[in-house]
């Protein structure tokens, strides 16, 4: 069947596997950012910093998606920026919440490495930046 | 249930195809909107659910839960027509792998009634 096509290899950051990154981030920039809004309004004063760091992280995942979805140098800069943080952010809360519980009571999307969202929110960045490095600039590139 | 199940049946059938590097076919976009369907019939039955007296304690976060399963596989497969390529099954895939998710969230916020 002469239904698949593969896309050239400069193809736009939002396309092909991009177009898959981009419906993933999204859902984590609402289920992130949804839970951050419950969460603040409903009962912040319970673990304040969790709570804020959830709403730090969908605001990471909401600007990795736009990133993604402009594409073009600045939208490229966006997502590299965002994956970036969040590949930081995951590692960081994710040995801070094994290390000790104690700073986070309420479980973040981060926490314990994002075991409770099956570990994607630690693969994602990864995909992610191979994705941003594979759609590198090259000298010759028409922009 | 049947929508999990149904769900699922999808998701291995569009990963099948990511795999072998088929683009979806008008026949996986049909499958899709069967699945999107059946989801409407159950969040019409959930709405129906609300104004049955029993509120789950957190009506406003089933409501938005309610919002985002509608909504899911509508938006998966306009993606998935944009993308004319394997990535187009893949988006359709993993839609079909939150669904299950999102229907058990909104099965547990239900179950925990304020009244």
């Amino acid at each position: 069947m002469p239904e698949s096509s593969t896309r050239p290899r400069d193809a736009a950051l939002g396309t092909g596997l991009g177009r898959v990154l981009l419906l993933v981030y999204g859902v984590f920039a609402l289920s992130a950012s949804a839970r951050a809004l419950v969460q603040i309004t409903t009962h912040f004063g319970e673990a304040p910093l969790a709570y804020l760091l959830s709403a730090f992280a969908g605001l990471v995942y909401l600007s990795a998606t736009v990133g993604l979805a402009i594409g073009g140098t600045r939208g490229r800069l966006i997502a590299l920026v965002s994956c970036s943080i969040e590949l930081i952010g995951v590692l960081v809360v994710g040995f801070l919440t094994l290390a000790d519980a104690g700073d986070f009571p309420d479980d973040t999307v981060w926490s314990h490495f994002g075991s409770g969202y099956g570990y994607v929110p630690l693969v994602l960045p990864f995909i992610g930046l191979w994705w941003i490095w594979r759609h590198r600039p090259r000298p010759g590139d028409a922009v | 249930m049947a929508t999990i199940i149904a769900a699922l049946v999808l998701a291995v059938w569009y990963l099948l195809r990511t795999a072998l590097n088929r683009a979806p076919s008008r026949y996986d976009l049909l499958a899709a909107a069967v699945l999107s369907a059946l989801i409407v019939v159950l969040v019409v039955v959930a709405v129906i659910g609300l104004f049955d007296g029993s509120r789950p304690s957190d009506t406003a976060t089933f409501a938005g839960y309610l919002i985002t399963t509608i909504a899911f596989v509508p938006v998966a497969g306009y993606l998935a027509r944009l993308e004319p390529t394997r990535w187009g099954s893949l988006i359709l895939g993993v839609a079909c792998l939150v669904i299950p998710v999102l229907v058990l969230r909104l099965q547990q916020i239900a179950s925990v009634t304020g009244a």
